[in-house]
């Protein structure tokens, strides 16, 4: 059964390294639903959220093809119940909006949203939520005319406490091997 | 022209100096490689280093892959490749893609144009670092001469450790010229890699319990056994349990051939016993090997009876395709060597005997008829199967991709480990020559022979050049059905005999050895057989031997498409 899992990934910060992780999203004929990417707490580190809608075994092996990756530090995968997720999303409506003040006041309002620019052609509202606020307010505003719309990927935040370096510090310790296989 | 004394550290070297300095540094006695635009700096900073550095001028940049493939093989060290932007380094990619899914440690090293070109569509630009990616473990562009160093020395830390495989460092022809300090600081971790598991001794514990409380245990040993050296430790395993042990296609050559435990070799036309057998056995003891389709056939009915002991140092590889009841990570020496002690020792003749008897019977149905046939043309089986008995099966054998692939897989027994060279998971024709070239050159002393079909020989055949340039006494055996003879099995077998361009119009290949300076010979009868290959053997030089052998011979056993492994058939 497909579900929709927040994969996190934690990288170093190198050219090209978000091309090799999204090959095996395609490589496997997976669509990406979001994508998003920041720096993290610690310095120099960066995190990717990426949210796909895929059966547990094909997220198991998503992760672990993306972990294989030289500057992958770790990945996790975490469904929605285990997360704290926000998208933001701008709409920019035609300034006749204001034509229906009150109803579109409202409307803002009671989406907890945001007017953040007004001009004579148009107005721009934002909003952060979840993919079904977003989506509500679209269709709430659509009736105003919708001249442009955009959304942010997902960003996400793990309910589990667990940091990432005391992550880091369990691998380095299971890592202690001192094989060698090639000589050079 | 006169030559430039060497460089030493700490000292204002140029970038492609650098290159070479590293090198140097990784301990890199061999190139194989070819020039253009973009990476002339380099070669001529290598002009300098000559007598320190051996450089193979292949006749094709694919060519370079595949023989620093053959070197890494048989020699255990990283394979290094020169090769220049564009063209150059697109012609790489089937050798890289080769290496990477053979886990073949190489490091490819390309000249990429000018930076302030990048981007612009310049003369020869391609963007090898996009285009390798999906087939690289790492790489890396570099465009400033400072970076060189640090990159090259990465590239052989990721290229050799945990699971090997092929990396790429791209350099624009601005650092290659640009001034640097050399200094190497030989990489020897990296924060975000984690290359080889330390093995979990409650793992190891599971394993043993499992093996200890098992009737029929099976062992499938695969490339991670030889790429660990770990093939003392399995046959102490195999011995003190009395397990049986089968091989895939590239763990060839890790188990000894004449022990008694060893069963055969895995896979569609692999050997009987092996595979029926893999869905008769109680615990299936995976090591080194990650159960690539060839091997399972129809996964659905893959040992369902069995609990999968799986030892391997890539995680991704736990439970890709067959779920592992126990999974031991780490290197499998290290696996093996903690297991050994808690193994108990075990006799197992009643299970042992099924397989004597499997053998038994693909004996009078196959092998019999096979090696000692009354055709009246020659067969592949009785040509390798003689060359084995010549050879005393301390030969290196290189093979191409086709049915001779599957017959030496089968009929030659590789008495050294690390003896054979062929391409498994990608199964590229034209891998063969060059990569014998390369294997020559990492064991001159050694008897190497290249066994190749027509059809592969002519993929990579201007490769010859490079064995008259470089004097490689590579000996090459080319078995020829003018056909491509396992495609057109196929079209015999599913789609009604139906030879849509599979039959071959070749040339006369003595001749064109010939061109090249090579001694040919070619058979065509069974009474000049024997004596033609012990020319071959014998022959202290490069040597071609055509033999040419029945048109329309089948490889069996097989599984075919879909079927399961007990489904093999015979004939
Ligand atoms: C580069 C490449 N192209 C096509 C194939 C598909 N293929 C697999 S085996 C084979 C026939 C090989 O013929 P030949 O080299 O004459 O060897 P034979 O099977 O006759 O021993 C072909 C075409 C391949 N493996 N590699």
């Amino acid at each position: 059964m497909n579900t929709t899992y927040t994969i996190s990934v934690f990288t170093e910060d190198k050219i090209g390294l978000l091309n090799r992780i999204t090959i095996i999203f395609t490589r496997r004929h997976i669509n990406i639903e979001s994508i998003t990417a920041s720096e993290i707490e610690v310095k120099g580190i960066y995190r990717y959220t990426i949210v796909v809608t895929v059966s547990k075994e094909q997220v198991e092996k998503l992760v672990k093809q993306i972990e294989k990756q030289v500057e992958v530090f770790k990945a996790f995968y975490h469904m929605n119940s285990e997360i704290l997720c926000r998208e933001i999303a701008l709409y920019k409506v035609s300034a006749d909006a204001l034509k229906e003040n009150e109803l579109f006041a409202r409307i803002v309002n009671e989406n907890h949203a945001t007017i953040i620019s007004v001009s004579p052609e148009y107005i721009v509202v934002e909003k952060t939520g979840d993919e079904r606020e977003i989506q509500n307010l679209f269709n709430e505003l659509e009736k105003f005319g919708m001249l442009e719309y955009v959304r942010s990927g997902r960003v996400a935040i793990t309910k589990p406490m667990k940091t990432l370096t005391s992550y880091l510090k369990e691998i380095e310790n299971n890592n202690k091997s001192t094989v060698k296989h090639f000589n050079n | 022209m006169e030559k430039k004394r060497h460089i030493k550290y700490n000292t204002e070297v140029t970038g492609a100096e650098a290159v070479i300095l590293s090198l140097l540094d990784a301990n890199v006695t061999e190139i194989f490689g070819y020039p253009g635009g973009a990476i002339m700096p380099i070669y001529d900073a290598l002009y300098d280093y000559m007598d320190k550095l051996n450089h193979y001028l292949v006749r094709h940049e694919q060519g370079a892959t595949h023989a620093a493939q053959g070197y890494s093989r048989v020699s255990g060290k990283p394979g290094v490749v020169f090769a220049t932007s564009g063209p150059g380094a697109t012609n790489l990619i089937t050798g890289i893609a080769d290496a990477q899914i053979d886990s073949t440690p190489l490091v490819c090293i390309t000249g990429q144009v000018h930076s302030h070109l990048l981007g612009t569509d310049a003369f020869q630009e391609t963007d090898v670092v996009g285009v390798s990616m999906p087939v690289t473990k790492w790489n890396i562009q570099v465009t400033k001469p400072e970076d060189i160093a640090p990159a090259i020395t990465k590239a052989f830390y990721i290229a050799t450790s945990g699971r090997p495989g092929p990396v790429l460092v791209d350099i624009t022809k601005d650092a290659q010229f640009g001034k640097t300090t050399y200094d190497y600081k030989k990489c020897e971790s990296i924060r975000s890699y984690f290359p080889c598991p330390k093995v979990n001794l409650e793992d190891v514990n599971a394993a043993a319990e499992l093996i200890n409380k098992a009737q029929r245990p099976y062992i499938l040993c695969g490339h991670g056994v030889l790429l660990s050296s770990a093939e003392k430790q399995l046959l102490a395993l195999a011995e003190k349990a009395d397990i049986p042990v089968a091989s895939t296609l590239l763990g060839l050559s890790a188990f000894p051939p004449s022990h008694p435990l060893y069963v055969g070799y895995l896979g569609m036309h692999g050997n009987y016993g092996p595979n029926l057998l893999t869905n008769e056995c109680d615990v299936l003891i995976a090591i080194g090997m990650r159960f690539d389709d060839r091997v399972t056939g129809n996964v659905s009915k893959y040992a369902k009876q069995a609990k999968v002991v799986h030892f391997e140092i890539d995680p991704a590889e736990i439970n890709k395709i067959i779920p592992a009841d126990v999974a031991v990570l780490g290197d499998a020496k290290e696996a093996l060597e903690l297991l050994l002690p808690k193994v108990n020792s075990a006799k197992r003749k009643d299970w042992l005997q099924k397989f004597t008897d499997c053998s038994n019977v693909e004996f009078e149905k196959v092998i019999r008829d096979a090696i000692d046939p009354d055709s009246e043309k020659l067969r592949m089986a009785e040509v390798i199967d003689k060359f084995h008995k010549i050879s005393g099966g301390n030969a290196i054998i290189v093979t191409d991709v086709g049915q001779h692939q599957m017959i030496t897989s089968r009929y030659y027994k590789f008495n050294h480990p690390n003896h054979s060279v062929t391409s498994g998971g990608l199964g590229t024709m034209g891998f063969g020559l060059p990569a014998a070239v390369g294997a020559k050159v990492a064991k001159p002393n050694e008897q190497v022979v290249a066994v190749l079909g027509d059809g592969g020989f002519q993929m990579t055949i201007q490769e010859l050049g490079t064995i008259m340039q470089s004097n490689i006494a590579v000996k090459i055996l080319v078995l020829n059905n003018n056909f491509l003879g396992m495609v057109r099995q196929w079209q015999q077998l599913f789609f009604d005999r139906r030879y849509s361009f599979t039959e071959m119009k070749n040339p006369d290949f003595i001749t064109i050895a010939k061109g090249y300076n090579i001694k040919g010979k070619k058979v065509t009868e069974r009474e000049n057989l024997q004596d033609a290959l012990q020319e071959m053997y014998n022959s202290k030089e490069a040597f071609l031997l055509e033999v040419v052998v029945e048109n329309e011979e089948n490889v069996f056993p097989m599984i075919t498409t879909g079927a399961s492994v007990s489904e093999i058939i015979l004939e």
